[in-house]
């Protein structure tokens, strides 16, 4: 029975952490519209419900009830696996998020490795879908899908080098804490702005969708895709959106922590300050999405091998050199 | 590479300064309507579903002269005619394959008793073919239904002729 117990404590745990990031997704994909077409001054979805906020409920209600179409030359077991990998990868990532000090669902010490492993893992639902599909723009999509992700991943990876120095700990409620003085996005500006260009590329997101260029590849990776499979693509790829904004909020915009650390502001619970910070970064994201046009493939490479790699790498010296010169270095 | 655009590059100016424009626009009043609520303003000549006019005291206005027929492009009109026992000519079929008519308005033009409009309504689609096949009698029902339209618009569109 204790055993019992435990378990359902948990799944309850889990399912109060899952149910409100699958409505907020729904919910971010609406706004993602509604702010695209606000910026080329059109009204967007706002039919469904009030200003069309369930037009994503009534688009998933669709896809259920579309018919999943398998091509006969693909292979199967991985075809059906690939969106369903996406879409687990995107969601269990949500695990390590603080929403404040005590509500995190593991707490655990590497958050931020786990975090960035389960994100590079990201990769591997689009490159099956691409590779399972046995066609060939679904082909190409991921193969520069992958190409694209990893090459990000990297200048990611050396961006959290930077915070991770500046804190000490790869615990994210440790990252969060040491900001208590002062944000890091202050002292870390530019790797703030390579964090979120980078991010953008990571999600596939404009300027950087060439895995899904409609100009060049019919969809890329999503081609084949239909029904319920080609909703959970969707969903995995907005989960993965949030995901990067709370990311960066968690990084360099503290978190969970108030703005300013005194009375009317501290009276907020932390989960809507983070809640908060998200959204500020998706409106960006979003506007980003409506200003530039995409960007072609060597410029891409270059920009993430040839710009962003050395100028976060001269960073982290720079960074590890000044904590040290200055004896600031965290200390366990 | 020249120092200044070096910098531009660095600061990102064209991409704030694009975001600033996104931002702006994005408060502006929108350019577009919410379609099935609200529609947009139609002129007087708008040529679309075609409607049979009759006279005030409800004869209707055709005289069966089938010079519609005979000046439409895509062949969409089929005329039979009649003589009344008032002595009258008088269609006793007149059909429009609205799938086949191009929205041309000729039919409207080369009518001489003004009998045969195009009216303001465009949303007319059906679920199937045979819905589109308008008879004499459907044509008749639209006149009766848009008269106090259609007059309006010939009235207005007369002063331009």
């Amino acid at each position: 029975m204790e055993y019992l117990s435990i378990v359902f404590e948990e799944v309850y745990k889990i399912l109060f952490l899952l149910v409100p990031v699958l409505v907020s997704v729904a919910m971010i994909v609406w706004l993602d519209r509604r702010v695209w077409a606000f910026v080329q001054k059109r009204q967007g979805p706002n039919v469904v419900g009030p200003f069309g906020l369930l037009q994503s409920l009534a688009d998933a209600l669709k896809y259920i009830f579309k018919e999943m179409i398998i091509p006969s030359s693909s292979n199967k077991v991985i075809f059906i696996l690939a969106p369903i990998v996406t879409m687990t990868l995107a969601l269990i990532a949500w695990a390590v998020i603080p929403f404040s000090a005590t509500q995190v669902l593991a707490d655990i010490n590497v958050g931020i490795l786990y975090l960035f492993a389960v994100s590079s893992l990201g990769v591997y639902g689009i490159i099956m879908g691409g590779w399972a599909s046995n066609s060939k723009y679904p082909f190409l999509g991921a193969i520069r899908s992958a190409a694209q992700m990893v090459s990000y991943e990297v200048s990611i990876g050396v961006i959290i080098i930077n915070v991770l120095l500046c804190v000490g700990s790869l615990n994210l409620n440790d990252i969060v804490l040491a900001q208590q003085s002062m944000w890091f996005v202050i002292p870390l500006f530019p790797m703030f702005v390579i964090f979120f260009i980078s991010a953008l590329a990571e999600t596939n997101r404009p300027p950087f969708d060439l895995p899904e260029a409609e100009a060049e590849l019919v969809a890329g990776y999503q081609t084949e895709y239909s029904g319920m499979m080609y909703a959970m693509f969707w969903l995995g790829e907005y989960a993965n959106i949030l995901l990067m904004c709370a990311m960066g909020a968690i990084l360099f915009l503290g978190g969970w922590l108030s703005p300013l650390a005194f009375y009317p502001f501290t009276l907020i619970p932390g989960a809507i300050w983070l809640i908060f910070k998200i959204l500020l970064l998706f409106f960006l994201f979003a506007l980003v999405k409506a200003i530039v046009p995409r960007y072609r493939y060597d410029q891409l490479m270059r920009l993430g091998w040839k710009v962003f790699l050395p100028f976060s790498l001269i960073w982290v010296v720079l960074t590890a050199s000044y904590l040290f010169y200055f004896n600031l270095l965290p200390v366990n | 590479m020249n120092i200044s655009r070096l910098f531009k590059t660095i600061l990102m100016t064209d991409f704030i300064g694009g975001l600033y424009v996104a931002l702006k626009e994005f408060f502006k009043p929108k350019k577009t309507i919410n379609y099935p609520f609200e529609k947009g303003k139609i002129s007087p000549r708008f040529r679309g579903e075609h409607a049979l006019r009759r006279y005030p005291n409800g004869e209707e206005r055709c005289i069966a002269c089938k010079l519609c027929e005979a000046v439409c492009p895509a062949q969409a009109i089929t005329i039979e005619s009649a003589q009344r026992a008032d002595g009258s000519r008088k269609t006793t079929r007149y059909d429009i394959d609205m799938m086949k008519c191009i929205y041309c308005g000729l039919c409207e033009e080369s009518c001489p008793v003004d009998a045969i409009v195009q009216g303001p309504n465009f949303e007319f689609s059906t679920e199937t073919r045979e819905e589109l096949y308008y008879t004499k009698d459907k044509l008749l029902d639209n006149g009766d239904r848009w008269e106090n339209i259609l007059d309006a618009n010939i009235k207005a569109d007369n002063i331009h002729r």
